[in-house]
């Protein structure tokens, strides 16, 4: 069984059709790009998956469980982790609390034991220098240990990218959604964020589904590609076989 | 160069000058100015500048989370406390009320501010979670006969229950509507407790003594003392409270909802809660009021009354419990010494004056809106973070001082 599995999914915002029927099947370990034309509906495959919309028909299941139109922060309690177009940081929040915030699914301490801990012992006190460790060595992963303590909203955008992706991380998530992880950055910064991609599969064990316009990267770190236009899956296959799909070629370059 | 050695090149005149100055007498002394050099190097090696300066900068992850972060912090925390012990002695009958109504505004404020500033949703009907923190408690001592720690609690938690209830439509109004939403509930609080009869009605209630036990306050000195411990409590708490899981919960929904939905924060929960934990601390201000103004009556918890909470917070500064408590102070203070300003020295009769000529004489009271709407301001204007904005700049000012 495929870690997320989507069945003939639409979704229809009025009368705009904006996923005709899609279906597709993620393997665990696999990093998954989606691509296609502005419009075609990958962001809504996003947001679909982490709950943010409620497809009009059609199922969605990850790990064995339906997810179908429940909440985002159901999802984000299963272990999907997302990341963006863009950026959705907490902008009155340093990078350690915005971190701290993956972590939130993972601790417990409520109202009363947040609001009186009067020493380490605590166990909201505990709990709280544990994920801190935690986040610490996120921070060391992605090595933005200079920004650890800055308000996010006063960073460069391709370290507020990082952030969010080390935000998602910090969830420990099953499944990583990259919205365009790699959109405003310079070359340089694209080629570590393609190191990073592959050191976030193997490191943590995470399952990734991309959407990305940068195709040398996609075609790159990719072990399967789906292409998609106006909602419609064209096709779905290695690097290589999708490179060559004559409809695809159609999609991005028009016909002769 | 040698004179220093040499004591008779010194004037015999000089030396017996320099031995009566008091002052010079004292540092003279090593054994004297050990404690201080010592208080100040234990306080020196541990403040920010220091440890930037020698690469020393973590030694414990609980260190973040620490009430007082350095020694600097908690040197000043103990001398805070010390003041806070003394100050009733030095002051008379009169003051010490005052500084109770301030002590009562700042855990309002604090409880507005948890809404406002941190989770980012509006309140214009938090003079009605007050109200219901009055009634509550009085009407629990008077006709329950409960014990006042209970009927404070029961204040305290009552109100948070109406909050629960108020923060449900919460979800769905936003900004103005949400404002509109709150402002209805503040009005219609005060309307339904002053038609009635059980509570009182228009007149109102006689709030009975405070008492804990065998102890009873009498006097403004007792009930300062009871007002500022539950002050002190409350704030500490929600210090730690917005420095653990759920504060942070509550600034993730007021800087991106979709976001903190997507980590996890169920949205729905954490806003009724924030619209509780916030009810919850108005209520117990609310009670606290009741007792120290010894009556209560429905008239008094108007609109005007939840404005002046809104103004404490933006006065003091949004998203900051020292902000809570300037804008509570300063608010206060104002409210009240404005109120007498006729009585003032020189301004008071000039003020007087212009009032007879241009305006009424009775229009002179009112003189206090139009200074603390002017501080608004003001405020808003020059300073968008509040007196907690002032305070930072201060603040790195003197750190980097000497530069």
């Amino acid at each position: 069984m495929a870690l997320l599995s989507i069945q003939n999914l639409w979704v229809s915002f009025g009368g705009l059709v904006a996923l005709h029927g899609v279906s597709m099947d993620v393997e665990e370990g696999r990093i998954f790009s989606i691509i296609g034309p502005n419009g075609a509906g990958k962001t809504t495959i996003f947001n679909c998956i982490s709950g943010i919309y409620k497809p009009t028909k059609g199922k969605v299941i990850f790990r064995d469980r339906e997810i179908t139109g429940k909440k985002s922060h159901y999802s984000a309690g299963m272990g999907i982790a997302r990341t963006f177009q863009n950026i959705e940081l907490f902008g009155h929040l340093t990078t350690i609390d915005n971190l701290l915030l993956g972590r939130h699914i993972h601790m417990k301490s409520g109202v009363f034991s947040g609001a009186f801990f009067f020493g380490k012992s605590f166990p909201a006190a505990r709990e709280e220098c544990h994920h801190r460790e935690v986040v610490e060595r996120i921070i060391e992963f992605l090595e933005i240990e200079a920004y650890r303590n800055s308000l996010v909203s006063s960073l460069p955008y391709g370290i507020r990218k990082l952030v969010e992706l080390g935000r998602a991380l910090a969830m420990e998530p099953t499944l990583l959604l990259l919205d365009e992880p790699t959109a405003g950055m310079n070359q340089e910064e694209k080629r570590d964020m393609m190191f990073w991609i592959r050191d976030i599969r193997d490191d943590f064990k995470v399952t990734i589904i991309m959407v990305e316009h940068d195709m040398n990267l996609v075609m790159d770190v990719s072990d399967e590609i789906m292409a998609l236009n106006f909602g419609v899956k064209l096709v779905q296959g290695t690097p290589e076989q999708v490179r060559n799909d004559p409809q695809v070629l159609e999609a991005y370059l028009g016909r002769d | 160069m040698t004179s220093r050695k040499n004591n008779s090149v010194i004037p015999h005149a000089l030396q017996v000058d320099q031995k009566n100055d008091l002052f010079i007498l004292f540092f003279r002394r090593r054994e004297a100015i050990l404690p201080i050099a010592n208080l100040l190097t234990w306080v020196g090696k541990d403040s920010e500048t220091y440890r930037c300066l020698t690469m020393d900068m973590k030694r414990d992850y609980y260190e973040d989370i620490q009430l007082c972060k350095t020694r600097t912090a908690l040197v000043l925390t103990i001398a805070l406390f010390c003041c806070l012990m003394i100050i009733p002695f030095l002051l008379g009958d009169y003051n010490i009320y005052i500084v109770n109504l301030i002590a009562i505004h700042a855990i309002v404020a604090i409880g507005l501010n948890i809404l406002v500033g941190y989770t980012g949703q509006i309140s214009l009907g938090h003079a009605g979670f007050f109200a219901i923190g009055a009634y509550t408690s009085v009407l629990l001592m008077v006709k329950g006969g409960v014990p006042f720690p209970v009927a404070l609690l029961a204040a305290g938690f009552v109100s948070a229950g109406f909050g629960f209830l108020l923060g449900l439509p919460s979800l769905r109004l936003e900004g103005p509507y949400l404002a509109i939403a709150t402002l209805g509930f503040g009005m219609a609080v005060t309307q339904i407790i002053s038609h009635w009869d059980f509570a009182g009605g228009h007149m109102g209630l006689a709030a009975p003594k405070m008492s804990i036990g065998p102890f009873v306050a009498d006097t403004g000195l007792e009930q300062y003392a009871i007002i500022m411990s539950v002050a002190a409590i409350m704030t500490i708490a929600a210090i730690n409270l917005m420095k653990t899981r759920v504060g942070r919960a509550l600034v993730a929904i007021r800087d991106s909802e979709i976001a903190a939905e997507a980590m996890g924060v169920n949205v729905l929960k954490y806003k009724t809660l924030a619209f509780a934990i916030s009810a919850f601390y108005t209520g117990v201000g609310g009670a606290l009021m009741a007792f120290a103004l010894a009556h209560i009556s429905a008239g008094s918890f108007n609109l005007i009354l939840s404005i002046t909470f809104l103004a404490m917070i933006i006065v003091g500064g949004l998203g900051s419990i020292m902000g809570s408590i300037l804008g509570a102070a300063l608010l206060t203070y104002l409210q009240i010494k404005l109120q007498v300003i006729q009585e003032a020295p020189i301004v008071g009769p000039i003020l007087l004056d212009i009032s007879k000529r241009f305006f009424t004489a009775e229009g002179l009271p009112n003189i206090q809106s139009i200074i603390i709407g002017g501080i608004m301001i003001g405020i808003v204007i020059f300073e968008p973070l509040g007196m907690r904005g002032i305070y930072l700049r201060f603040k790195r000012y003197w750190r980097m001082w000497p530069f």
